[in-house]
């Protein structure tokens, strides 16, 4: 009985702070993304790209970012996934990760007029041994080749 | 030097081509650290001292990279690729790798 017990409170305080977390970094996501609407345009392949303008500098940029899931959510895709479809709680953890790294790189890149051949790399970097226990963390790396005219 | 992760360096032309030049390096932060992102964990959101620790380590791994390649003779590393794979807990691995050339203004 108190075993249950001690679970629903882990349960409610790691969905509180789980909730109130993810609410906070999505507004802070959108507005950084928001202020960066005109600056460099990423994800131009490396062969597509071309031109004939004269250019300043050339530089890798790079953005990181660890993202890590709750108790609550990893309880909750558990259980979910023994029926399957869409985990829906880690859906928002990634997404959260994977732009976060991009506005990163993005925001390192101020200056320049493009970022092209943007590449993420992500690798999870929790438990292996023990994966049921542990909640999932993603670590990625959004990199890319920034390019400044003259 | 001029990294880059496209085929070419724009603007400019390759005079010479040195092959594939590498870098790599595993991290650890310490034990403090490694307690506080456990908690964090539970609670969710980011865990920046993995974050810190993961640019740290993609940092020396270019560096090591660009090293190699300064040892060539080259001045440009091109079609630079990142990779990244978990050792154990705790402990990021960041490899990098490219082509080492040698670049020159074009005309």
């Amino acid at each position: 009985m108190g075993d249950i017990l001690l679970l629903l409170i882990v349960l409610g305080i790691t969905f509180m702070t789980g909730t109130i977390i993810e609410k906070r970094h999505f507004e802070n996501i959108k507005k950084r993304e928001i202020a960066l609407i005109k600056k460099p345009i990423i994800n131009f392949g490396a062969k597509t790209w071309h031109t004939n303008r004269k250019i300043k500098s050339i530089q890798l940029v790079t953005g990181e970012c660890v993202i890590s899931g709750d108790y609550f959510k990893n309880f909750v895709a558990s259980l979910k996934s023994f029926f399957g479809g869409r985990l829906t709680t880690f859906e928002s953890v990634l997404d959260r990760g994977r732009r976060e790294a991009i506005l990163r790189m993005r925001e390192k890149a101020r200056g320049a007029n493009f970022i092209i051949n943007t590449r993420i790399e992500s690798v999870m970097i929790n438990d292996t041994y023990n994966p049921q226990e542990s909640v999932p963390q993603c670590a990625i790396i959004a990199y890319g080749t920034a390019i400044t005219y003259e | 030097m001029i990294l880059t992760n496209i085929e070419s360096v724009p603007g400019m032309v390759i005079t010479a081509q040195y092959g594939l030049v590498t870098g790599s390096t595993v991290r650890a932060k310490n034990a403090i650290k490694d307690f506080g992102a456990g908690l964090k964990n539970m609670v969710g959101g980011e865990l920046k001292s993995y974050t810190e620790l993961l640019s740290e380590a993609r940092e020396e791994a270019i560096h090591r990279m660009q090293q190699q390649a300064q040892m060539m003779g080259a001045n440009a590393v091109i079609n630079v690729r990142l990779a990244t794979s978990s050792v154990t807990v705790g402990a990021a691995e960041v490899y990098a790798y490219g082509t080492a050339v040698k670049v020159a203004p074009k005309g």
